[in-house]
């Protein structure tokens, strides 16, 4: 296998990681809250689905303990920033520490172990043809999330629960005033979101590297956020952004392999410089920020 | 379900006037809160809860050793949070101290590095300063993403730090490693003129102690007593009054921003010419992190950062003690720290807010 088939064969299991988390952040900041705790529910749903999977559990079992956990820590953001009205950039901080150090703390006598990842599927017809057909070979998270993608799409654009979300994100006075319970949808997105961090860990660890190591998630969260305000608030830009971030965490791999003379410290700072490029290139348009942009992202609800 | 959650559920009602003595009792009432839930974890993890508040909570005040090392940890806490604190109240959320800090300590360490045989007490003084132009260099990167080209500073200062980790490996698995190391990921020891005089006999505790302190005072006069400070919280609470009034809100993120580099680079320069000796992998235990928590802690307020960068130290030199006296995992420190802020957010809640257990439409608004 060649690095370019190398990469087309696992950018999107790559993704997955960046695309589950970013989805679930996409929604949280589209109901107008930012969760910057992303990098903490990560890690805690990843120990949790390691913990399920290394003792037998199995992968769903594993998949639906990191989605509840994660959701039940992303509800303790909730009470703060919603209930008691807390800084959120403050209390997204706070969760990420918290969970980083509960996966620290979970994971303590699991370092180093391995699980089994999980079988590539492939898609009938698609994957016969040469070279890019590697891409049609997958593992089943990762024709769900795609899936997760379409849905999330299809509901922001389409379905009234998606307009009711946005309508909140943007104006959450006139939200309340014509009735919408604004303060139950924001929670409601804010579980979702860390359910889908959750999941987005469960996947780094117990099927993508299935192994564990503390700080294993390595930023992918704060990356999983940064596609958020790549991808301008809208999910396909943000699953082509997701698509991104895996061709480069793959080519630092490939590079590193290929045994190319440019130190392995490069190599690995890469999505990281990457992010913030791109970031920059994006952020300095502030009419496509302002077009798609969430109006009152960030600030606490008082009727 | 609305008619219920108004009916049913308290409210908060903003108070007309937040009490001081609140404000003040709010970190201990946090601390009280967080030291509850985390003997409770202590016990599900099956630990001994009463050798682990022993262990890290009053152990660290009883020797004069611990205690000079819970001086020592918290000066790097206290210059950074100060920093911090200043950008804090611009509602610049500069995160990044942790590269900020790696930074600085690069920069001081290059002159030991280059000039091993270099003997004279400019030394460590010109490494300190090195150090905090290293420091403000990395978060100028970070300054110049927001300000120019408008991107979120949270994540670019973040991501910095990531960067900045990569950045310290490569010299210490590279170029600087010490030769005569056993491949030991870290530099040569420096020589004795590019570390800090001790300050108190016997301890680790060196001068920097006291260039901390004076900057603490100097925050102090810059945030409530100067004419920028003014416009920096001003900045803060009120962006749009700010832009009224003609203060330029770049100014005031460049301002922040350099400012908590600086120290945090300061900081770094400090850490290497001072109880290390030499450029490490492990310069930084999550420093700049743990300083957010004590800029929160301490109100964003020059005072209050002294004493909650002093009980952050505890807190370090303590979950070290009940490491090898309790068994408990270094994790915990981490869990500590991130309920701790959880804990403070509420409590602060309070001072701004009463609770009222009416339907609030028809109280609070005439």
């Amino acid at each position: 296998m060649n690095a370019v088939e190398f990469i087309i064969s696992g950018m999107l299991a790559a993704a997955t990681p960046f695309l589950l988390a970013a989805l679930g952040e996409l929604v949280v900041e589209r109901a107008g809250v930012l969760n910057l705790g992303v990098e903490g529910l990560m890690a805690l749903g990843a120990v949790l689905a390691f913990i399920v999977v290394y003792h037998g559990g199995g992968h769903l079992l594993g998949f639906v303990a990191a989605g509840l956990g994660s959701a039940v820590l992303s509800l303790v953001f909730a009470v703060l920033a919603l209930g008691f009205r807390a800084n959120q950039v403050a209390t997204g901080l706070a969760i990420g520490i918290l969970g980083q150090g509960l996966s620290a703390l979970f994971g303590k006598s699991y370092e180093s172990l391995t699980v089994k990842g999980l079988p590539r599927l492939a898609f009938p017809g698609l994957s016969e043809i040469p070279v890019v057909g590697r891409l049609f070979v997958q593992d089943v998270v990762v024709w769900l999330s795609l899936a997760a993608t379409f849905a999330i799409w299809a509901m922001f654009a389409y379905t009234r629960v998606g307009l009711v979300v946005r309508a909140i994100g943007e104006n959450p006075k006139a939200a309340h005033a014509i009735g919408y319970p604004v303060i139950a949808i924001r929670v409601a997105a804010i579980a979702f979101g860390g359910m889908m961090a959750g999941f987005a860990g469960a996947y780094a660890a117990a099927v993508y590297t299935p192994l564990w190591a503390d700080g294993m998630i390595a930023g992918r969260g704060w990356i999983a956020i940064a596609l958020v305000v790549f991808g301008t608030w809208l999910a396909g830009r943000i699953f082509l952004g997701a698509c991104l971030f895996g061709a480069v965490s793959l080519m630092s791999l490939a590079a590193q392999a290929t045994g190319l003379d440019v130190p392995s410290q490069l190599l690995s700072s890469l999505p990281y410089l990457v992010t913030i490029i791109v970031l920059g290139v994006i952020s300095a348009d502030r009419r496509l920020l302002r077009l798609n942009g969430v109006a009152s992202l960030g600030e606490p609800f008082e009727r | 379900m609305s008619v219920w959650a108004a009916t049913f559920l308290p409210a908060l009602v903003r108070r007309e006037h937040a009490s001081l003595v609140a404000a003040m009792l709010a970190p201990a009432a946090a601390l009280g809160m967080a030291i509850i839930l985390n003997l409770g974890l202590y016990v599900l993890i099956g630990r001994d809860p009463a050798a682990v508040l022993y262990a890290m909570l009053l152990e660290p005040f009883l020797s004069w050793a611990s205690f000079a090392e819970v001086l020592l940890k918290a000066g790097p806490l206290l210059l950074i949070a100060q920093g911090l604190a200043i950008g804090f109240r611009a509602k610049v959320f500069n995160i990044g101290a942790e590269g900020q800090f790696i930074l600085g300590a690069i920069f001081a360490s290059a002159i030991p590095v280059w000039f091993p045989q270099a003997t004279g007490q400019w030394i460590w003084p010109l490494m300190l300063l090195l150090g905090a132009v290293g420091g403000a260099l990395w978060a100028s990167i970070t300054a110049f993403w927001r300000v120019r080209l408008n991107a979120n500073e949270i994540l670019v200062s973040l991501m910095l730090s990531l960067v900045a980790a990569q950045v310290l490996n490569y010299l210490l698995l590279g170029p600087w490693k010490d030769p005569a190391g056993f491949n030991f990921p870290q530099s040569v020891m420096f020589q004795s003129d590019a570390v800090m005089p001790t300050l108190i006999a016997g301890t680790r505790v060196n001068v920097s102690l006291l260039i901390t302190l004076a900057l603490s005072l100097v925050a102090w006069v810059f945030m409530q007593r100067s004419f920028m400070g003014y416009k920096l919280k001003v900045g803060g609470l009120a962006p749009r009054a700010a832009g009224y009034a003609g203060f330029s809100e770049g100014r005031a993120i460049w301002l922040s921003l350099l400012i908590g580099g600086l120290v945090a680079g300061l900081a770094g320069a400090a850490e290497v010419a001072g109880p290390l000796g030499q450029l490490q992998r492990s310069i930084s235990t999550g420093y700049g992190y743990a300083a957010i928590i004590v800029a929160y802690l301490g109100g964003l307020h020059p005072i209050g950062i002294i004493f909650s960068a002093l009980f952050m130290a505890v807190l370090y030199i303590g979950g070290d003690n009940a490491m090898v006296s309790a068994n408990l995992p270094i994790a915990a420190v981490r869990v500590f720290q991130g309920s701790l802020l959880l804990a403070y957010l509420v409590a602060v809640a309070f001072v701004r807010y009463r609770i009222e257990w009416r339907r609030p439409y028809h109280r609070s608004q005439p």
